[in-house]
């Protein structure tokens, strides 16, 4: 299996021979000779970003004697999944489970309607120092997570928030970047089609719903999903108010799985892995094409 | 109102911290103790003062412009060859971006894995090209290497899809205007391309800095910022301190800090991109 081998290290060694052929050079000559280097390079890409998945997915079936044989061996002897039963029975990753699934759904379901209703109000209605807010909202994009841990650890604690899901989920409510994205989007919306809903009698709350929102489907769609995405991996805030078992979310139990005193067993925290990693690579695979426009509307706007 | 609730939690939680902060970083106060000392700038004194702070620093400066640089580099060269017409290049396109999505510390651990001195696939591939694996787990140095490549791994995808988003609006007529110039490819690319793609380059410095700065679970999950201190960067010493050692006068200290840097180098690139960037 070493014949899999060179694409081991890194990054390093990807794209070299890209740089110049970037042209597109008019229609592609078939058979052309450049077209070899670009495949091979590409080929080394796919590998060095697979190959440690491919790795963590077969060590999640091998059993101890298998891990920590020499030479390595790719794959497992069988597929029996006993890892995964050691992981669950080990630490309760059916509550880990719940717990991120709560955390995502409501904090980034919140999320996505406080930015809708901030940016429906920063376009659409005449409100005083509209500016002013606007700015407010775009700053606090700079403002480092790690600047206002403490001060929110504090507030968390006073309120006896430690250890529960609104401790995990309301600090982080605030939307910034998402009221930052619809508010581009629906400056591009035609403001005929509010005024006409206004003459009939809608309120915003209608107009918002009605009109604002059926119009804006993909925005919505690339921002749900890059916020479920993040909200799913959020590690630190959650690391720091949760400390039982029972209410921790995916990637803070995961962190359970290491035995830091004797050998770890890669067996079973790779399984974990798994366990942790799949649901989003599925999500991910299915609605990439949404996923890749939210992660490229900032960039493009900003 | 529509806005009330947003502006409101970003005061709350994001406004009110950022000030309390500054002023907690003036005190001698331990993270769930009631009583907190007012020291002025003792902390800061302190910080400077620390004869860890200097490598603290250093390790963060490295770390930051190898995964900043590096994977502005890397992610650019990645960009350029999913642009090319290959067959596959949309799978290849999905699969580079695929590691952006997943949980950092689920990537840490799986890399920990992957570099075990003797178990790990990584030191069967050194040993089959007859060199001996580093000590990735106990050497400080190569520890950082290590977190820095996985950091690289897991992040390159999301700036090689941004600069694929920037080369897609470059014009085609400029290019075959440049290339019945007689330019060359590599000339083209220098000469029209890269200038074209300034602004994407300028969102992503700022972008991708920030993210570094900010990097957590990867560190924690491989090294708990160890050995030897060898991977605490300053965000990974403002946990430790405030957390670990519940110091959290002193952390807010170092937060504060970062924060001030972070700051002043937002404002100077802006300011550099203002002159610079102005074809758009």
């Amino acid at each position: 299996m070493s014949g899999v081998g060179t694409s081991g290290v890194g990054t390093s060694g990807v794209g070299t021979s890209g740089v110049g052929v970037i042209v597109d050079p008019a229609p592609p000559r078939r058979g052309s000779r450049p077209a070899v280097g670009g495949y091979l390079t590409m080929a080394l890409a796919v590998a060095v970003m697979v190959l440690p998945l491919v790795w963590m997915a077969l060590a999640s079936f091998k059993g101890m004697d298998e891990l920590y044989r020499l030479p390595i061996q790719w794959l497992p002897d069988s597929l029996a999944p006993t890892n995964y039963v050691t992981a669950a029975q080990s630490v309760p990753f059916g509550m880990f489970f719940v717990n991120s699934a709560i955390t995502t759904v409501l904090g980034a379901g919140l999320k996505m309607l406080l930015g809708l209703m901030t940016a429906y109000a920063l376009v659409f209605v005449d409100i005083p120092f509209r500016r002013f807010f606007f700015y407010v909202v775009v700053c606090a994009l700079l403002v480092p997570q790690q600047i206002v841990l403490i001060p929110n650890y504090a507030l968390v604690a006073q309120l006896d928030w430690l250890n529960t899901y609104q401790g995990m989920i309301v600090p982080g409510l605030a939307s910034a970047f998402g009221t930052f994205l619809f508010r581009q989007h629906f400056l591009t919306l035609p403001r005929s089609i509010l005024e006409a809903a206004e003459l009939d009698g809608a309120g915003h709350w209608r107009r918002l719903w009605r009109f604002v929102v059926p119009l804006s489907g993909p925005t919505i769609a690339a921002v749900g999903l890059v916020s479920i995405v993040t909200e799913w991996n959020d590690y630190l805030w959650p690391l720091l108010v949760i400390d039982r078992p029972e209410m921790m979310t995916l990637p803070v139990g995961l962190t359970l799985l290491m035995n830091f005193d004797g050998i770890p067993d890669w067996g079973v925290i790779m399984a974990g892995t798994v366990l942790v990693t799949v649901p989003v690579l599925a999500v991910f695979f299915l609605l990439q094409r949404r996923i890749v426009a939210g992660l490229v509307t900032g960039a493009v706007t900003g | 109102m529509l806005a009330g609730p947003n502006i409101a939690l970003l005061v709350v939680f994001t406004y009110r911290p950022l000030l309390q902060s500054f002023y907690l970083s003036t005190l001698q106060w331990n993270l769930g103790s009631p009583t907190a000392i007012p020291v002025g700038l003792a902390n800061y004194g302190d910080f400077f003062a620390d004869p860890g702070t200097p490598r603290m620093l250093a390790v963060t400066a490295i770390f930051t412009l190898a995964t900043v640089g590096g994977g502005m580099v890397l992610g650019l060269l990645l960009a350029v060859l999913l642009n090319r017409k290959l067959r596959f290049r949309g799978a290849a396109r999905t699969i580079v971006v695929a590691p952006y999505v997943l949980s950092g510390v689920a990537v840490g651990l799986l890399w920990l894995f992957v570099f075990d001195p003797n178990f790990g696939v990584l030191s069967a591939l050194l040993r089959a090209v007859g060199i001996g694996s580093p000590d990735w787990y106990t050497d400080p140095q190569w520890a950082l290497v290590m977190v820095i490549i996985v950091y690289l791994w897991k992040n390159v995808g999301y700036v090689a899809l941004i600069y694929l988003a920037g080369l897609q609006a470059v014009p085609r007529d400029l290019l075959e205007a440049a290339s019945l110039d007689g330019a060359s490819p590599l000339r083209s690319f220098v000469s029209v391309v890269l200038p074209l793609l300034g602004p994407t380059t300028f969102f992503l410095s700022i972008t991708t800095l920030l993210t570094s700065l900010q990097s957590f679970d990867i560190i924690r999950a491989m090294t708990n910022g160890g050995p030897l201190e060898g991977t605490t960067t300053m965000m990974y010493s403002i946990y430790l301190e405030g957390f670990a050692a519940g110091r959290a006068g002193y952390s807010s200290a170092i937060a504060t800090i970062l924060f001030l840097v972070l700051f002043v180098i937002t404002v100077v690139q802006l300011r550099f991109v203002e002159r610079k960037v102005h074809y758009a």
